[in-house]
């Protein structure tokens, strides 16, 4: 039995939660499907740990769906590229599963809790496969599954606030306008090409020069990725989407939705295109460049003019994206690694800090503005520690987590002569202090409300103490992120220089 | 409307036809155009006539909205199954050829099985659409 | 070039629909108007596709027992399923948010809703401001 999991292990990733989401729709009981949760993402946790040892003991996997094999039928490729997404997804997967036990039911009727459960398996089902396969339209099937499931789980936030409806239709319109784009983009492809697997398309797209449609293919399929990955400035359905969810779906979203997008982003700019095109130079020199630049100043200076909380926490995401995508358009090996770098390490830090502040909207049971965070600092002494680490780590502050990415991305751009590239990173991480320094202030030196008593519970902070510890264990011992990068930018980059 | 004759005669007559073309749509989706998705929503088709005409709350009475469910995750559990099956018997995931005496009768095993997966799934969320539109009330409940 | 512009006139049927789709998303302010626009959109791509499965002289592709018969291509057609398939989804999802949308609000143009959030939001940002925030001494 253990051989045929081990052999089937690539396709198990994504069909365990799949499934078990079909029998999770059919259970009246919520915790009972709560449970079969918590074990399905368990158990894939354990899976994507099984597959990270298999690709750096032996060699990368290829899968072949149905047993036709590539290029004509589908295959699922782990490399030490895409491990890396499939352990942050399965990782935040499980850890935010432990947390909504408590904070689902504050916030949904008690009777749509399960179909909520399953919906939740769909879209980490979806996650999953998104950074798995290896055919451009099964990537395309896998967007759709993960991006309608996120839809109908932010509208659950409607419920309590009538704004999560109107958030859930912008996130739905814009989402399936972006992914019809890169439906165009890879129909363009496939008729120069003849073929929809990756690998075999970037084998096809070498031999190909001078050709218009190529470029208005990869065209398409560039700005439809952007739109899911929220690239400044088709971010707009990022920060309402974010902020009117229910705020279990907020943690699980803002930390694997917009990471799974961006690591397709670079697979496509680096492994299917090549690198020394003068195609790609020119994108990622003028247009990937200036955008993320721009994302990182507007979405801080919005997050500093920003009142209520999960709106700012929102808006520095998306200033974070840019931070990814500026190292993606570097370009050189060291900055792809750092981009992978601050690919997981953001999604710890903005996991802890959306778990902090929605555990204290739970506690006093308000919707948070800067105006109500007042004196909550001391009422909960365990939830504002994390809290604050946890912006340490966002600043970058040197012995988090946080500071270890922005290092690296400063490394690589001062390599690359781009001196004043890393000058703007420093000026917008002091940036990111005033709005980080506001919610501290409020939360610890101004009075708080009077007769608060507030009891901590344990299956809420718990998660929360797992997750900064592991921020404060990554920025002492980066070795394992780091390398992990390092190995993944020399295969996505090194095959062709 | 269901007090004009010719609407309610019409229906009754249209009913069993609709759901045999149907079937026959659905299980000639490996000789011609047809399979799982397009006779799923014939299938559909022709439950949501009989709600439209006679009242939701007989529609209802015809098609109860637990067996709906029901239907719906067993469309999807038979074909993850038989992915399941195939990986059992040793070789990869959705391989037909291991599920029959030779390939050939293993790919028309294999076929059958998952289109008619995917036709239960698609009427019954075809179904379960329209009940939950028209349940719909303006105070924002449904059912 | 009269006759090679005419020769491909499947493409300019396919520009205008993609055009007429993106329009209706992006300029009408009435969100059924949208969803319909983003249908037409859908559908512009599909058109797309099956015309790049066509081969010249080639037939529908289900086997008959004729031998040289020339086939179009049948991966698009099977691509194209898939894609409808998530279209149904898409708009079926969109629908019912519209519906939630009215029965909360009581109207579906863009306008009425923002105006009704933007009272929200600064409702919440004043009622809130009476919790005193003094500095603890």
């Amino acid at each position: 039995m253990t051989d045929i999991i081990i052999k089937n292990l690539p396709i198990l990733v994504v069909i365990c939660p799949l499934m078990m989401s079909l029998i999770v729709v059919l259970i009246p009981y919520n915790f009972l499907s709560w449970v079969i949760t918590l074990s399905t993402t368990f158990i894939t946790f354990i899976f994507s740990l099984l597959l990270y040892q298999e690709v750096y003991l032996h060699t990368s996997i290829s899968y072949a769906l149905g047993n036709w094999a590539p290029p004509l039928g589908i295959e699922y490729v782990i490399d030490k590229v895409s491990i890396v997404p499939i352990i942050i997804i399965s990782l935040i997967s499980f850890i935010t599963t432990i947390f909504s036990s408590k904070i689902m039911p504050a916030e949904i009727n008690s009777s749509s809790i399960s179909k909520v459960y399953s919906l939740w398996l769909l879209a980490i089902a979806g996650l999953i496969g998104l950074v798995t396969t290896g055919d451009a339209f099964n990537l395309f099937v896998f967007l759709e599954i993960s991006s309608l499931a996120s839809v109908a789980l932010v509208a659950m936030g409607g419920q309590k606030d009538k704004q999560g409806l109107v958030a859930a239709y912008n996130y739905l319109v814009l989402g399936a306008v972006g992914a019809t784009l890169y439906v165009i983009g890879v129909g363009l492809l496939y008729g120069i090409t003849g073929t929809l697997n990756l690998a075999d398309l970037s084998k096809r797209i070498a031999e190909i020069n001078d050709n218009k449609a190529l470029i208005a293919g990869f065209g398409f399929m560039i700005i439809g990725i952007m739109v899911k990955a929220a690239v400044f400035p088709l971010h707009i359905w990022l920060p309402r989407a974010y902020a009117y969810a229910p705020s279990a779906v907020s943690v699980l979203l803002a930390a694997t939705a917009t990471k799974a997008s961006l690591y397709i982003l670079a697979r496509i700019l680096f492994s299917v295109f090549d690198i020394s095109d003068t195609l790609i130079i020119n994108t990622l020199q003028y247009v990937i460049l200036p955008l993320s630049i721009l994302a990182m100043f507007a979405g801080t200076i919005m997050a500093i003019f920003e009142k209520d909380i999960k709106r700012l926490l929102a808006h520095s995401s998306i200033a974070q994206i840019g931070y990814i995508t500026l190292a993606f358009a570097i370009g050189t090996k060291a900055s792809v690694a750092a981009g992978f770098i601050h690919l997981f390490n953001h999604a710890l830090i903005k996991g802890a800090l959306f778990m902090a502040i929605t555990s204290m909207s739970f506690y006093i049971n308000k919707r948070i503005t800067i105006n109500n965070l007042s004196g909550l600092g001391r009422e909960m002494p365990i939830t504002f520690v994390c809290f604050v680490i946890c912006s340490l780590s966002l600043a970058g502050i040197p012995l988090t987590a946080g500071f270890i990415s922005k290092l690296y991305i400063i490394k690589a751009s001062i390599s690359a002569d781009g001196i004043w590239i890393a000058m703007l990173i420093l000026a917008s991480s002091a940036l990111s202090v005033v709005y980080l320094w506001k919610m501290i202030e409020a939360l610890w030196f101004h009075e708080g409300p009077k007769n608060l008593l507030i009891k901590e519970n344990s299956l809420v902070y718990i998660p929360l103490l797992i997750i900064t510890f592991l921020n404060i264990y990554f920025g002492l011992d980066a070795s394992l992120v780091v390398n992990s990068s390092f190995e993944a930018s020399e295969q996505l980059l090194g095959a062709r220089k | 409307m269901d007090k004009n004759p010719i609407l309610r005669i019409a229906t009754k007559i249209l009913f069993a036809p609709i759901i045999l073309f149907g079937l026959y749509v659905q299980f000639h989706g490996d000789f011609g155009p047809g399979g799982g998705f397009q006779a799923g929503v014939i299938f559909a088709s022709a439950f949501i006539l009989y709600a439209i005409v006679f009242g939701l709350e007989k529609g209802k009475e015809l098609f109860p909205l637990n067996i709906n469910l029901f239907l719906l995750a067993l469309g999807g559990i038979l074909y993850g199954g038989v992915g399941i099956a195939s990986m059992l018997l040793g070789e990869e995931f959705l391989s037909y050829n291991v599920l029959g005496t030779s390939n050939q009768a293993g790919q028309h095993i294999g076929i059958l099985l998952v289109e008619f997966g995917v036709g239960l799934t698609v009427s019954n969320v075809m179904i379960a659409l329209f009940y939950a539109f028209a349940d719909f009330k303006r105070s924002g409940e449904t059912k | 070039m009269i006759s090679s512009s005419l020769g491909v006139w499947n493409y300019w049927v396919v520009f205008l629909l993609m055009m007429i789709g993106l329009f209706l998303v992006i300029g009408r302010k009435n969100l059924l108007k949208k969803i319909v626009g983003l249908t037409i959109f859908q559908t512009s791509v599909f058109l797309l596709y099956i015309t790049f499965g066509k081969i010249q002289g080639g037939t529908a592709p289900i086997l008959n027992n004729i031998n040289d018969t020339i086939y179009s291509n049948p991966l698009p057609h099977v691509l194209i399923l898939t894609a409808i398939v998530v279209g149904v989804a898409t708009t079926a999802l969109g629908l019912s948010l519209v519906l939630r949308i009215n029965s909360e609000y009581g109207s579906i143009e863009e306008d009425d809703i923002s105006a009704q959030d933007l009272v929200d939001y600064h409702e919440l940002i004043e009622t809130n401001k009476n919790v005193s925030a003094k500095f603890k001494k």
